[in-house]
């Protein structure tokens, strides 16, 4: 038998491969709500492990699978999953670090020219059909552009304006001058940035384009983390925030890929926007918020759901971006079922297919 | 006053259900370690499955009083904290300078010029429960705030000095899950999901509030609740909306859940225009056949 702190260890390290945030601390806090219940009583070391190790409902499942494997009557506990698991790649992985800094040692003008040629048809051309190395480029150029949304009022006060007296403040350079009335000190409104949701469709019929909409996600989140949420929809509905946080791109893209268990699926896109809005929107996430949806409304689902859903969505949002990837060929008209159900709510619908169309998106959401 | 001290969590559980709030295994283990570790209890869950009440319930049986402070987005330490009563402060000070007395700064910083905000109260009033209800309200910033005071159980005032608490409060934070908390927030609590009730608690818990109920309407109401949030409305009823509910039909004058009757006070438990619509056609004949 081992000791308990080395049972209770292993866990730990079991829940966090499988995603669940039992760090040292919680592991520390677990250890002693453990001492405090009878170790015998298998529903108080449940409860006792639960409370301290888990913290987010999505936890739990994961925290009930494991807990019957260590501590089920007679079994053995299981072997510590290795943490250095392979990840699923997202899509051909590139470092682009050589294209940063290497700088051109031949100086041939012709040769520039040509390069300045390109970068303008990697602007305008649809990303689906770029090659691996135009693709690298195209990425570059999304990480630098900082999608941001616009502000809006808050109740909360900072100095300056003339309207509103900021009575401490006044009051205080009054008392520091022995209650001589003094010049008044006022107070406004704050501006905050208004939140932006991104909601990304990555089923199968979206695949070339999945990969650049989460690297604009991801450009979106560094710009402003504290205000960008974004998830994915396909079969069910994954939130990847925390996976785009990560500084790097690469990182970013692969953690993303690791969390999304429906990539190239079908599309249920009424059924995930109703779990996003039940579990998210409703709440507050998606009050007042702008919400960008990148899909081709390839809609397998219902789409009278998809109909509905949208309504919802567009009474919570403050703005409700559509960026269809194929609203930029020529012929284009939005008759796909989902398409025709979404229409009525949105604010604007937008194309995304290339460098230059999503540049438009961040403007189109920067004035929403 | 000596504290209570509890042996377990059934003890603590026998003490809340003595309170008037019946706990399961979970929030009888969670609120006994939350008092026993002195750790701050963060719950989540459905509106409506009880989490303020738990908090009431914790003030009870602690002996302590209970302190809430809700959030709200744009809430900054002045409105949880303290504030001087700044009229007072210059009415004083009027006051004073016609008495001509001396040392007029000292005399304007007492005790008596400050407005305690609900985590003072709380730290002045040991023991005592604080209830920050809906944390998820509030902006990160003043997370990081909340962070800074619970480690401390103590508030700094610079005119004053420090105030703190004999014994820390035992501190209940919500949320409705509108927003991620921070996890250094998270780490330093035990985190429990509050679930709804199965339908034996659930009985239980709305004979207490409605006692004089019939017994066949209160298990009438239980079983069509429970069945209600399996069949995915935009707002699930909780526990609140049932004590509601029986209540509502109680007052009609109802002995069981009839159709009429159910229709006409439908609005006690379904808070939207959408869902009302779709239990009434749709759920409410089905389910009622059921209850036989």
């Amino acid at each position: 038998m081992s000791a308990p702190v080395d049972v209770l260890t292993g866990f730990a390290r079991a829940l966090r491969a499988a995603g669940v945030a039992a760090d040292r601390t919680r592991l520390t806090t677990s250890v002693a709500a453990l001492a405090r219940v009878d170790p015998r009583d298998r529903d108080q070391v449940y409860w006792a492990t639960r409370l301290t190790l888990c913290s987010e409902p999505d936890d739990l499942p994961k925290f009930d699978a494991l807990f019957d494997a260590w501590f089920g009557l007679h079994r053995p506990p299981l072997p510590v999953p290795s943490m250095d698991r392979p990840l699923p790649q997202v899509a051909a992985v590139r470092t682009l670090a050589a294209d940063v800094s290497g700088e051109p040692d031949d100086t041939d003008e012709d040769l520039l020219c040509t390069a300045a040629a390109d970068t303008e048809l990697l602007r305008t051309h649809d990303i689906a059909a770029l090659s691996a190395e135009e693709r690298a480029e195209v990425h570059r150029m999304i990480a630098l552009l900082a999608p941001r949304v616009g502000t809006r009022r808050t109740l909360r006060l900072t100095r300056g304006g003339r309207k509103r007296l900021d009575v401490p403040r006044t009051v205080r350079q009054m008392l520091r001058d022995g209650g001589e009335p003094g010049a008044l000190r006022y107070q406004r409104r704050r501006d905050r940035p208004r939140r932006l949701v991104l909601l990304l469709d990555v089923s199968g019929s979206m695949a070339p384009y999945a990969d650049v909409l989460l690297r604009f996600a991801h450009a979106a989140v560094r710009v402003a983390p504290a205000s960008t949420e974004a998830f994915t929809v396909g079969t069910r509905l994954t939130r990847v925030t925390r996976q785009l946080r990560l500084r790097d791109p690469e990182l970013a893209l692969r953690a993303a890929g690791a969390a999304v268990p429906d990539w190239s699926g079908g599309t249920r896109l009424g059924e995930a926007l109703r779990a996003f809005l039940d579990r998210w929107g409703q709440r507050g996430t998606a009050r007042g918020a702008v919400v960008v949806i990148a899909s081709d409304g390839w809609e397998r689902g219902d789409a009278a759901l998809l109909g509905e859903q949208m309504a919802r969505l567009a009474r919570l949002a403050h703005t409700v971006v559509w960026v269809n990837p194929h609203k930029g060929k020529s012929g284009f008209a939005p008759l796909t079922a989902g398409m025709m159900a979404a229409l009525p709510h949105l604010d604007d619908l937008v194309s995304g297919h290339s460098f230059d169309a999503l540049r438009n998106v961040a403007e189109v959401i920067a004035h929403a | 006053m000596q504290p209570r001290t509890f042996t377990g969590p059934s003890d603590v559980a026998d003490a809340l259900d003595a309170a008037g709030y019946l706990p399961d295994t979970g929030v009888a283990t969670a609120a006994y370690l939350a008092i026993a570790m002195g750790r701050p209890l963060f719950l989540e869950g459905d509106p409506g499955v009880g989490k303020t009440a738990l908090a009431q319930a914790l003030a009870e049986i602690t002996d302590a009083r209970l302190v809430r402070l809700q959030c709200y987005e744009g809430i900054d330490a002045s409105q949880a904290l303290y504030d001087w009563d700044f009229p007072r402060q210059i009415l004083h000070l009027r006051a004073v300078e016609a008495a001509n007395t001396s040392d007029l700064e000292a005399s304007l910083y007492q005790r008596r010029f400050l407005i305690a905000r609900p985590i003072l109260q709380a730290l002045e009033h040991s023991p005592s429960v604080l209830l920050i209800d809906e944390i998820d309200r509030a902006d990160d910033e003043f997370e990081a705030f909340l962070l800074e005071v619970l480690a401390e159980n103590a508030v700094s005032i610079p005119e004053l000095g420090t105030i703190r608490a004999e014994t820390p409060p035992l501190v209940v934070l919500t949320s409705n899950r509108t927003r991620e908390v921070h996890d250094a927030l998270k780490r330093r609590c035990l985190y429990h999901w509050v679930d709804h009730p199965d339908f034996a608690r659930e009985v239980e818990i709305v004979q207490r509030h409605v006692p004089d109920a019939a017994d066949k309407l209160t298990r009438d109401v239980a079983a069509v609740v429970g069945r209600l949030r399996e069949a995915d409305l935009l707002k699930p009823p909780g526990i609140a909306e049932s004590i509601d509910w029986t209540r509502a039909l109680h007052v009609l004058g109802a002995r069981a859940l009839t159709r009429d009757i159910a229709a006409a006070s439908l609005g006690a438990a379904i808070k939207y225009r959408e869902d009302q619509v779709r239990v009434e056609r749709d759920l409410l004949p089905d389910l009622l056949e059921r209850l036989g």
